[in-house]
């Protein structure tokens, strides 16, 4: 069954094309990491899908519906560096907003959300923080305090845009985790991701995007040099199969 | 003295004027608080400068210095600056800072020059319309005030209610999306709540200061806490105390504009928290330096 049916979107900056043509389907219970050169579209190819951006053309179905009809199953991690980490408010506060749903927008938050909320904070060992104000946490925190968010929204599929940049092992440990277990609970996951060293170990299905994609499925029949060259622009060098040697964000 | 201070307050206008000044400060300090995370204190500025021509302009079209009718033009032509803004940056390669500056000396050159024709051209009962430069409290009659105090009300009560839907509108706006705000709308909202605060303060500050009046005390309060709420709350008490003393001010002594004089206090307040301030106050800084 697929989760997401991603059908000919296209996505326009500036008369530029940033996206041409993206289909794709993302069987439910999986694990993707979308990869690609900067400037390849990535972060842009999950805004889109999100609705976030104005998209030229194209749909995006999640389990066979629109996505405007199924919003409430899906959770997002933004890039940590896309938000004001000064803006005065606490590492709980930002989880409870994961519930603002639930809580509705007008209202205050009750006893069982906030013990909620805490539950998510303590999963990725972060509770001991949850009064800190989040200018005050290191980048990697932040990333945690981003991931129990999305716990907090308990959605069915999840959506993250470069979870790993710039973060401590330690959180890196917290995000691995999280995926696999959002995988044994049939969820599914989409990641921007930039490591190449670590795409056999994290993820079970790659997209591979140069503003167009160039190839989606099972990492092992995928991730090879032949196709990462052809997304790469064969500014590529593998030593002896893999470790890759290219790094970078967007 | 008391007897003085007995003979202020029994002024049925005086106290009319100080209670509008009051909750005029709280307004705009508690909606300036989101203007200034936003990081909109610029173009709430601009607003506020732009409101000068449409004040004149009502005033040519309807000829009489009728407030409601002064306040729409106010409206209107603020608007119209934000809008401009808003064109000058999507379609030319002009940065924000920038169309700012040339909306802001664009309308309110064009107020001035209203203004120096009206001065000109009408009988002088007419000509306190520059009062709105700098504001005049004193000026203010009883229907003015109630219609500032009024108004400033609503506004409190339109923030309060979208309180978390800012929160997270500013803070985290793609997560706001996701999670089914809609952002659009509320970014519009906020700067109709700048337009109202401009508005409805422009007679009593001015249109020169009543942006220091939205950002300066929301400033101060950035000092003492880490709490949105609290800020906000804060805020607006710090912008009662400066209309309230602005507006005591000018009452006392004739001729001294209340714009300044709220917006000097407002200074004051701000310059005793960024020294002694709880969060990151230079005193508590240096301290802890140590």
């Amino acid at each position: 069954m697929n989760a997401i049916t991603v059908q000919q979107l296209t996505v326009v900056y500036d008369k530029q094309p940033a996206l041409e043509d993206v289909s794709f389907h993302v069987p439910k219970g999986s694990l993707t990491g979308i990869l690609g050169p900067n400037g390849a579209g990535k972060s842009t190819l999950i805004k889109a899908m999100l609705h976030l951006i104005p998209r030229k053309f194209g749909h995006v179905n999640v389990f066979g519906k629109p996505y405007t009809e199924q919003k409430h199953l899906i959770g997002y991690v933004p890039q940590r560096r896309e938000v004001d980490w000064d803006f005065p408010t606490n590492a709980l506060d930002v989880v409870l907003m994961g519930r603002y749903r639930q809580i509705g927008f007008f209202k205050r938050a009750k006893k069982e959300e906030i013990s909620w909320a805490k539950q998510c904070l303590e999963k990725v060992g972060m509770l001991a923080y949850a009064n800190r104000q989040i200018s005050q946490l290191s980048g990697g925190q932040q990333q945690r305090v981003f991931l129990a968010r999305a716990l907090a929204q308990n959605a069915s599929i999840y959506f993250m845009d470069e979870p790993f940049a710039g973060v401590d092992a330690q959180t890196e440990k917290a995000i691995i985790q999280l995926m696999k277990e959002w995988k044994k609970e049939g969820k599914t996951v989409l990641v921007v991701h930039h490591d190449l060293q670590t795409v056999e170990d994290y993820f079970d299905h790659v997209l591979l995007l140069n503003k167009k994609p160039i190839q989606y499925g099972e990492t092992q029949r995928v991730f090879n040099l032949n196709n990462l060259e052809q997304t790469y622009g064969g500014k590529i060098s593998f030593l002896e199969k893999s470790p890759v040697l290219i790094q970078g964000g967007e | 003295m008391l007897d003085f201070y007995q003979s202020f307050l029994s002024s049925a206008n005086v106290r009319w004027v100080l209670i509008g000044s009051l909750i005029l400060g709280f307004a705009s300090g508690m909606i300036g608080s989101f203007v200034l995370l936003k990081k909109q204190s610029l173009i709430s500025d601009a607003m506020s400068h732009a409101a000068l021509p449409g004040v004149c302009i009502g005033f040519m079209i309807f000829q009489e210095k009728s407030l409601p009718i002064l306040l729409v033009g106010a409206a209107v032509t603020s608007l119209i600056a934000t809008h401009a803004i808003q064109v000058i940056v999507n379609h030319s390669k002009i940065k924000s800072d920038a169309a700012i500056g040339i909306v802001i000396s664009v309308f309110f050159g064009f107020g001035i020059v209203l203004l120096t024709y009206i001065q000109q051209n009408f009988t002088s009962d007419q000509a306190g319309l520059d009062a709105f430069i700098f504001g005049q409290a004193a000026s203010l009659v009883r229907s003015d005030v109630q219609l500032v105090a009024i108004s400033s009300l609503i506004l409190v009560l339109i923030t309060t209610i979208c309180f978390k839907a800012f929160k997270i509108s500013i803070f985290d706006p793609s997560f706001a999306k996701n999670i089914g705000i809609h952002v659009r709308f509320f970014n519009g909202l906020l700067l109709a709540l700048v337009v109202g605060i401009v508005v409805i303060g422009i007679q009593m500050v001015g249109v020169v200061l009543i942006a220091a009046l939205l950002i300066t005390p929301a400033l101060a309060a950035r000092y003492w806490t880490d709490n949105l709420t609290v800020m906000a709350w804060l805020a607006g008490v710090f912008g009662s105390i400066s209309g309230l003393i602005g507006a005591i001010t000018s009452t006392l002594f004739s001729n001294l504009p209340t714009g300044p004089m709220i917006v000097l206090s407002a200074s004051v307040i701000f310059f005793i928290s960024l020294l002694i301030g709880q969060r990151k106050g230079l005193f508590l800084r240096a301290v802890k330096v140590r």
